[in-house]
């Protein structure tokens, strides 16, 4: 099956199955809600005597990172050897990339040293497309692409584990009030929270941004803007924030983090707007006293470490769904 | 296919089941663990006749199945559940129907992943024959033979009651 030829979303293969995750946009509530379902037996391995199943033994996967991120290399790490594959890490910005290697010279040579699944991560929008539509149309789509991270456009595993989240301490989706805040227009987490929480049915999804860190026509995603931070976090059930991506900032977009953390910092003052049993996320790595006062990031209503230990959980699932959808 | 003229009462089967456990199991000491679905319900059965001491475990064995690679992830898949320690523990694996064998392979597998137990013991309602590995039951009142195009299921009823129909495939 080409992802070329099946039309409508190039992750499905011609069974309707996952068999790359690019993005969650466009993605069938259904395939959302079983990934979901998926991680939730995933995440009771971790309470084992030997944390592993053998789901994917004798597979390998390639992390490839050609940009930095430590935590989100270490959770797929881990997620794929608690499912017994072979992990190999490859840090290409400071590997052939710049020798002059070509992104799709890198997923053939690592093609050519059987590969069953690549992990990618890239500050370019649609790099990890780009390595799915090249195996597709080599006839290697066996191998499969999960996307950890492309450019400003998506991060799909960030965005199904902070669904995970929310199921977990809400229950269900129709009903709830969710706020995003912070630096959207630099934000491929934010995007991808969106796309999740309209398909799942979430009625009502806010972002809370200055005008400077919003993408012009973020309403067309079916969100509600808010510019001022109290009045969008009266009466949520969940507040997620966003981290301030100081080293995505070009030009003056914000006058300083101080004067970001007065208007659009979450401090016990303004969460208190929020419902009395609204859950406080973050993507990781916090920005304390910037985007999240401390008190927040260590109060009763964060759940910010809980969802790493989920997201543990989920990307076991989606990496065990790709690799059975052979 | 036709059906078999009388596919065997599941609920007979489980009190003969219990009986010929009776004695050979310790109240204080053995533990049930069902496979999902049906064996789930048969050891809920045992453990009450029985008067076990220590809850039930679960186990789903989607994660632990030899044709993942052929059939892909198990649409279904359940959490695992072993409240009690299994290092050490005597272990009864229950399950509704015995047929290949390589489920309780799987079931095996899962549960060293928790501990080394001191001794597994099989407890089946009926052993349908078609077998694929090297396993017997310790413990089964029934036996019948199936064409491999027939499957046998358990089904449990709103009012709790258990009986098995024959699926086509």
């Amino acid at each position: 099956m080409s992802v070329m030829n099946t039309g409508g979303n190039p992750q499905l293969n011609s069974h309707g199955e996952l068999n790359h995750l690019l993005t969650i946009e466009g993605l069938p509530r259904e395939v959302l809600t079983r990934i979901l379902d998926t991680a939730a037996p995933f995440s009771e391995v971790a309470e084992r005597e030997v944390k592993k199943v053998p789901l994917l033994r004798g597979k390998s996967v390639f992390n490839l990172f050609f940009e930095n991120s430590t935590r989100t290399r270490t959770t797929f790490e881990i997620a794929a050897k608690r499912l017994s594959a072979d992990v190999i890490n490859l840090n290409i910005s400071t590997s052939s990339a710049n020798k002059g290697e070509t992104l799709l010279d890198t997923a053939d040579n690592l093609a050519a040293m059987q590969a069953d699944m690549f992990v990618v991560r890239h500050a370019s929008s649609g790099a990890p497309y780009l390595i799915a539509q090249h195996l597709a149309a080599t006839g290697r789509d066996h191998i499969h692409v999960v996307n950890a991270g492309d450019g400003r456009h998506a991060h799909p595993t960030q965005g199904l584990l902070d669904m995970y989240t929310i199921r977990h301490y809400k229950k269900n989706f129709t009903g709830l009030t969710v706020a995003i805040v912070g630096d959207v227009l630099h934000s491929r987490v934010a995007r991808s929270q969106i796309h999740a929480l309209k398909t799942l049915g979430v009625p009502e999804v806010r972002v809370i941004a200055p005008k400077t860190l919003l993408p012009t026509g973020i309403e067309r995603l079916g969100v509600r803007v808010f510019n001022d931070m109290r009045e969008g976090l009266r009466g949520v059930d969940v507040v997620m924030m966003l981290r301030l991506q100081n080293e995505r900032m070009q030009g003056a977009l914000l006058p300083s983090t101080q004067e970001y953390f007065k208007s659009y910092g979450l401090t016990p003052e303004k969460l208190a707007l929020a419902k009395p049993d609204a859950i406080v996320m973050h993507p990781g790595p916090m920005n304390r006293g910037v985007e999240i006062d401390s008190a927040v990031a260590d109060g009763s209503q964060a759940v910010i470490l809980p969802q790493v230990t989920f997201g543990i959980a989920v990307r076991m699932a989606v990496m065990a769904m790709l690799a059975g959808n052979s | 296919m036709p059906t078999p003229a009388k596919l065997p009462d599941a609920e007979a089967l489980c009190a003969a089941l219990a009986d010929a456990m009776r004695g050979h199991v310790d109240p204080a000491a053995t533990a049930l663990v069902g496979i999902h679905t049906g064996g789930v319900w048969v050891a809920e059965r045992l453990h009450a006749a029985l008067g076990l001491k220590i809850a039930p475990g679960s186990i789903d064995v989607s994660f632990y199945r030899d044709d993942f690679s052929q059939r892909g992830l198990h649409a279904n898949a359940r959490t695992s559940q072993i409240p009690f320690d299994v290092e050490g523990a005597h272990i009864v694996i229950v399950d509704d129907v015995l047929y290949t064998g390589r489920t309780i392979r799987a079931a095996m597998n899962e549960l060293f992943d928790y501990g080394r137990p001191a001794k597994i013991d099989l407890a089946v309602l009926t052993d349908r024959g078609g077998r694929e590995l090297p396993v017997a039951p310790t413990w089964c009142p029934h036996s019948l033979s199936l064409p491999a195009a027939q499957m046998l299921a358990l089904d449990r009823a709103a009012d709790g009651r258990l009986s098995f129909h024959v699926i086509e495939k």
